[in-house]
């Protein structure tokens, strides 16, 4: 390839670029088009490249101030201004401000005639005119390729286009070329051949009657940029590349805790709730009540005063709003007053792409700080398996990217084990909420139990989970020697053993009574023995004082006694020692 | 298709050729013939010589030819739809016809201006 030009820039590190302004694509392509060079756009009919190329100038023009000339070879500039009018471009008034200029090519082959040596100096001179007149900076060529279909000589066709390519280089405008793609070949012509710095590949795919769009960046020399398909909206604010699969693991773990809205959950998971930024599963069969948890979680977000995003893909708003009425959960006020949005749409409406894209580009408006997907199931049903769990894979590691707390519920199939989650999703959640059946004595009661949750130390029992007008509520189940019962064979048993333990009681107080008795008993005994005793103690104590008494008197006597016989002094003192 | 109006008064440029006006009133049966060329080019110079002959041949005294520099007037190539160097542009009589190339097969260009079917135009030729 004779590359003639040599761009003074590339002497740089960074290669000079040319922000589009198109959401998303910036980031893939790290800032832009290369600056001053072609860009190579190719993609099927119907795939938007006319529309990428338009938004690339008006971007360019509005938020860069870098004026643009879209040369059409397919559509007039009144066809062309008609067709984005609904994206909010308004191609006239950027006219008129001389920041665009619309030249529509029309090469009819039936009207022309070829005869001999001829060159696309006429077109040339047109773009050249363009550019200057309103000192363009930006360049698109829409579609180019249709002058092969106008002039038969496609040799001169090809050279002149390859002359033209340097000629545009020449310039130093960056410049959008868009062609058809063709089969096995990017373009129907071979277009990928001149154009060797940056080709982006658009592409809409069905797949079982849902579409998608997507991009990639087939090569874009001399800078890195993401190589995967992303995939891209056309809405009302025009086209959104989503860098979807380009998320790594880099989140921040948060130390932070947030309640699940039902204070006997928050005890299970280790007193204080989920962490902030994970992912929370509630799965169970139909009817165990996982969109009440959904709803109390949101609830709860609200009246903290924060932001919740609710997607409901089965429900819509108002239904909801009036089923969790029921259960004493309101939420009009939080939509009332904007810390409630919900997004309800069935995910076969379009394809999982589309969902993910749609899902992402509303957090990205809304920054909620809780997302309820209710039920993620139901994304199964609009794709494949394997494009579910990536899709669901995506958008947890997306919305833990930005420290938002996900919280999906998911339908399991009766006949599947509960653990059994669609989609193998399960190693991607953080903290899985497991709501069964207990099927027991003719009824059905709810239970629900924590499958896991990463690191807390959660609690590992089941507990009855019950919808009542103030919402969930948790009791106990009773686990005992007859095993888990739950509903009325739980207050059944509990009444037996109200019955059992009472009797019990009964009797361990008919016994302390005798007991008491007996107690009673031996104190009189002890009482008599004591009295008989004092009485006895009380006669020897009598006698014993006698007997003093009498020995005294006896030893005085004897004194008396002496005296009166004068006794010897010897004889006295000796007795007195 | 639009046609445009009657181009702007041609300017006495460097590089412009020669024009030939054969009548300023607009006749039907006038030819109307305007050459686009991009600079005094090997191409133009052939394109305008063989215009001027086979018009000379087959439209004395009807026609008229009207030579365009696009490199004097760029902003006139938009209005014709000029993409390829030299053009021939049939203005008049309706519809719009264009002959791209330096005209070299006079035949070609015949059949380009109508001036001779194309299917007994290529048995002449052969």
């Amino acid at each position: 390839m004779g590359r003639v030009e040599i761009n003074p820039d590339t002497s740089n590190r960074t290669l000079p670029k040319a922000a589009t302004g198109i959401q998303g694509l910036d980031d893939i392509t790290s800032g832009g088009l290369p600056r001053g060079r072609p860009t190579l756009v190719c993609g099927s009919p119907g795939c938007g490249k006319t529309l990428l190329a338009i938004e690339f100038l008006v971007r360019g023009a509005v938020q860069y101030a870098e004026p643009g000339v879209f040369m059409a070879f397919e559509e007039t500039s009144e066809e062309l201004a008609q067709n984005v009018r609904s994206l909010g471009f308004d191609l006239e008034a950027l006219a008129r401000e001389n920041m665009l200029r619309v030249d529509y090519v029309h090469v009819e082959r039936s009207e022309i005639e070829e005869t001999g040596e001829y060159d696309l100096d006429g077109l040339f001179i047109r773009l050249g005119h363009a550019i200057d007149s309103i000192g363009a900076k930006r360049v698109v060529l829409d579609t180019l390729e249709t002058l092969f279909g106008g002039l038969s000589n496609a040799a001169i066709v090809r050279s002149e286009l390859r002359r033209l390519f340097r000629w545009l280089k020449g310039k130093g405008v960056t410049a959008v070329i868009t062609a058809e793609r063709g089969d096995g070949t990017l373009t129907r012509h071979g277009l990928e051949e001149y154009v060797s710095d940056c080709v982006i590949l658009l592409d809409h795919r069905v797949t079982e009657q849902l579409s998608t769009r997507r991009l990639r960046i087939v090569k874009y020399r001399g800078t890195t940029h993401g190589t995967n398909e992303y995939p891209f909206l056309i809405d009302d604010t025009g086209i959104s590349v989503l860098p979807v699969t380009s998320l790594g693991l880099q989140h921040t773990a948060s130390g932070e805790r947030t309640s699940t809205g039902i204070p006997r959950l928050d005890e299970m998971l280790g007193g204080e709730g989920v962490f902030k930024g994970t992912s929370v599963l509630v799965s169970g069969t139909a009817g165990t009540g996982k969109t009440s948890v959904a709803a109390h979680f949101v609830d709860a977000a609200c009246r903290r005063g924060e932001r919740c995003l609710y997607v409901a893909s089965e429900e819509s708003e108002s239904q909801l709003t009036r089923n969790m009425r029921s259960i004493g959960i309101d939420l009009e006020p939080w939509t009332a007053n904007g810390a409630l949005r919900f997004h309800a749409a069935r995910p076969t409406a379009y394809g999982l792409e589309m969902h993910l894209a749609t899902l992402h580009k509303m957090v990205n408006e809304f920054d909620p700080t809780v997302v309820a997907v209710d039920p993620i199931s139901t994304f199964l049903n609009a794709g494949t398996a394997r494009e579910a769990e990536a899709m669901l894979t995506r958008l947890v590691d997306f919305l833990k990217g930005r420290q938002i707390t996900a919280v999906m519920t998911n339908l399991t199939h009766g006949g599947t084990a509960a653990e059994r989650t669609e989609g193998g999703i399960s190693s991607i959640i953080d903290t899985w909420l497991l709501l069964r059946d207990i099927e027991l004595g003719g009824e059905r009661n709810r239970g629900l139990y924590v499958l896991k949750s990463r690191g807390m130390a959660h609690s590992n029992q089941i507990r009855e989970f019950l919808l009542t007008d103030r919402g969930v509520e948790l009791n106990d189940v009773y686990v005992g020697p007859e095993g888990v019962l739950t509903g009325s064979m739980r207050a059944a048993q509990e009444a037996r053993e109200k019955a059992v333990t009472l009797t019990r009681q009964q009797e361990i107080e008919r016994r302390q009574r005798e007991l008491e008795t007996k107690r009673q008993a031996l104190d009189a005994q002890i009482e008599a023995l004591r009295a008989k005793f004092e009485a006895e103690q009380s006669e020897l104590e009598l006698i014993i004082g006698q007997e003093e008494a009498a020995a005294q008197r006896l030893r005085d006597d004897r004194k008396d006694v002496e005296r009166i016989r004068k006794a010897d002094r010897s004889a006295a003192e000796r007795s007195d020692a | 298709m639009k046609v445009n109006p009657d181009p702007e008064p041609q300017e006495e440029g460097p590089l412009r050729l020669v024009e030939v006006a054969a009548a300023e009133t607009v006749d039907p049966a006038m030819w109307d013939l305007r050459l686009y060329v991009a600079g005094k080019t090997a191409k133009s110079v052939a394109a305008f010589e063989n215009l001027s002959r086979i018009c000379e041949e087959h439209l004395a005294g009807k026609y008229k030819i009207e030579v365009v520099d696009l490199l004097v007037h760029p902003q006139l190539a938009q209005g014709d739809q000029i993409v390829a160097i030299p053009t021939l542009v049939r203005k008049l009589p309706e519809p719009i016809r264009k002959v791209i190339g330096d005209l070299s097969n006079a035949e070609r260009t015949l059949v380009g201006l109508q001036l001779r079917p194309a299917r007994s135009g290529a048995e002449d030729a052969s």
